[in-house]
């Protein structure tokens, strides 16, 4: 088997943990909230670190250009949209879900 | 300048995304790189102050691996949160005013506090700040303004050396 196989699976197999702790995540936490933050990030470098291990298969071509331009998307996207949707809820006056009683603004 | 500039930009971009070099697709590629490069030139490059647009690009470009290295140690945080038996989530909502006058600066600031996880950034203006943060620590992150630091270092462009060691 060759080692930049090997990487890659290695890659793949961080990037696939992170995708299931963002799935994980989603359904414990407790508010709107909180539930964007895995959404919004551990997703982001689970397919950031994904898409480096198809590069690294992949060697260096036309292709995995195209991907390190798909993962610099990502990155810009990704955060736009989990501010887009807090943004909304704010707005919308969802109230934060608070552990104890305590008011720290 | 700023029509040329974005028309190179345009069309080096058409040749990674085709790689392949026929006439049809070369002279497609030349006609619309054009025909966008005639219709948002003027927002892609702006009003072009050359020196510290200049010096703003290097020094995000030495920023980018501070950031990326936050990434990663802020999802092991959130996959150890994700993960612990208990719930040990404690959210907090964290409120302050930028010092950061461009727009890009704002937009930089509020993309890098949602991309660390821990934080999400609720509102973003230039009067105020609004980020969620799920526990203390990553609120405390925020509140000592590291990261804010850092993009006004970016911002201010060219003087180098002073607002470096600020950092």
């Amino acid at each position: 088997m060759d080692i930049r196989t090997i990487i890659a699976g290695v890659f793949l197999g961080i990037g696939g943990f992170f995708i299931i702790v963002t799935a994980i995540g989603i359904v414990r936490f407790p508010d709107f909230y909180s539930r964007l933050h895995p959404a919004g990030k551990a997703d982001t470098i689970g397919q950031a670190l994904v898409l480096i291990a198809l590069m690294i298969y992949e060697g260096f071509s036309l292709i995995s250009v195209k991907l390190m331009i798909i993962v610099i998307f990502i990155f810009i996207a990704s955060p736009t949209a989990t501010h887009a949707v807090a943004q909304a809820a704010y707005l919308k006056g969802v109230v934060p879900w608070k552990k104890k009683k305590k008011d720290k603004k | 300048m700023s029509f040329l500039i974005t028309s190179i930009a345009m069309f080096s971009f058409w040749i990674l995304l085709s790689g392949e070099f026929t006439f049809i697709l070369i002279t497609s590629g030349i006609v619309s790189s054009l025909i966008v490069a005639y219709l948002s030139h003027d927002i892609f490059i702006g009003k072009p102050d050359l020196k510290t647009e200049t010096g703003r690009i290097f020094k995000f470009i030495r920023y980018l691996p501070w950031l990326l290295w936050e990434i990663v140690l802020a999802n092991f945080e959130i996959a150890y949160l994700v993960l612990s038996p208990k719930l040990k989530v404690d959210p907090q909502i964290v409120r302050f005013k930028p010092d950061i006058k461009t727009d890009l600066g704002i937009v930089t600031l509020a993309h890098s506090i949602t991309l660390t996880p821990g934080t999400v950034t609720v509102e973003a203006n230039k009067e105020e700040f609004v980020i969620h943060a799920i526990w203390q620590k990553s609120a405390e992150g925020i509140i000592n303004g590291k990261m804010q630091r850092k993009v006004k270092w970016i911002e201010e462009g060219t003087n180098e050396l002073e607002g470096e060691k600020n950092v």
